[in-house]
């Protein structure tokens, strides 16, 4: 509960905050903040990816893009009250839907009667692997983690594109 | 701050730490929390690191930009080729049951292998988008 005020204050913060520079210092402390609440949700491999992810490659990556770009934020031309709207409006629809939701850690729902009793029953048998976040990624869900590590490559390879493309025709400018 | 004493000690003090934490992170996947991914994501941010505190010539030095750029693909190779040995084996694709001639050694092979594949993509791509990044001058048109 303290964990999430802390991230709503800092939200507004980076809301309020014109100053990029320290938009990308929130950024970082409240991806730490997210870390620490799936500590304590005991998601301890999804906190470590949202720690070395979240709030250390991705603020250095951001931070050497704002140092090609100015620091401070445009003041915006025209009042979004129409985006505030939209927003407002699906936010509510999402909050209407965790209604339909089963609750947190209930042995009934759905989730938990399909197939996370084999995984967790039977993984270690099965595979020989104690993390049963790993037997699933690698193992069961094998071929999603092959569709995650090509969508990796293919970011990778869209950035390398992107950007070259820029680096050559400033030479050709020159 | 390439001239920067205190940084630079403590860089080269911490950076072997940070590779061999790494390491434990993806070969301790299978039994603490961890993986491909997040050994990968430790590994390219010792290299930023370094890349922070030394410039970026002499990291490039360290992972010059073919090594990179070739980590990126062979990252995807590695895992897609555990699924194509599964299927000389005589199994599915990605079947990981046909690769040792017990089922459960079989697994943890292929969990293995998959976990370095994702590792060499992971870490290539985030060097890559740091080296394409940091290697771009301001463009004078804006600043």
């Amino acid at each position: 509960m303290v964990l999430l005020t802390m991230m709503a204050v800092l939200t507004a913060a980076i809301v309020v905050q014109r100053n990029l520079f320290a938009v990308v210092v929130f950024g970082s402390i409240y991806s730490f903040l997210m870390a620490t609440v799936l500590v304590a949700l005991d998601a301890v491999d999804v906190a470590m990816t949202e720690a070395s992810v979240g709030a250390g490659m991705s603020t250095v990556l951001l931070l050497a893009a704002l140092y090609l770009t100015r620091g401070e934020e445009v003041k915006p031309l025209h009042r979004p009250l129409l985006p505030l709207l939209v927003a407002m409006v699906i936010g509510a629809a999402l909050v209407y839907g965790t209604f339909g939701l089963p609750a947190f850690s209930d042995p009934q729902a759905p989730i938990n009667t399909h197939v996370v009793p084999r995984y967790l029953g039977e993984s270690l048998k099965e595979t020989g692997v104690p993390n049963v976040v790993t037997a699933v990624l690698a193992s069961y869900r094998g071929y999603d983690t092959l569709g995650e590590t090509i969508v990796v490559f293919t970011a990778g390879a869209g950035v390398i594109a992107l950007l070259r493309r820029i680096r050559r025709r400033e030479d050709t400018r020159r | 701050m390439r001239r920067d004493l205190v940084l630079r000690v403590v860089a080269k003090l911490l950076i072997p730490f940070v590779l061999l934490f790494a390491l434990y992170v993806q070969f301790h996947g299978d039994f603490g929390p961890g993986g491909g991914f997040q050994a990968g994501v430790i590994t390219a941010a010792a290299v930023i690191f370094f890349a922070i505190i030394f410039g970026l010539p002499a990291a490039r030095r360290f992972a010059p930009d073919w090594f990179v750029e070739s980590m990126v693909a062979a990252g995807v190779l590695v895992y897609g080729s555990v699924g194509v040995a599964g299927l000389l084996l005589g199994g599915n694709y990605l079947d990981y049951f046909v690769l040792a001639h017990d089922t459960v050694h079989g697994q943890e092979r292929g969990i293995f292998w998959v976990e370095v594949g994702v590792a060499i993509t992971v870490s290539g791509v985030m060097m890559k988008i740091f080296y394409m990044f940091a290697g771009r001058r301001r463009d004078p048109d804006e600043a």
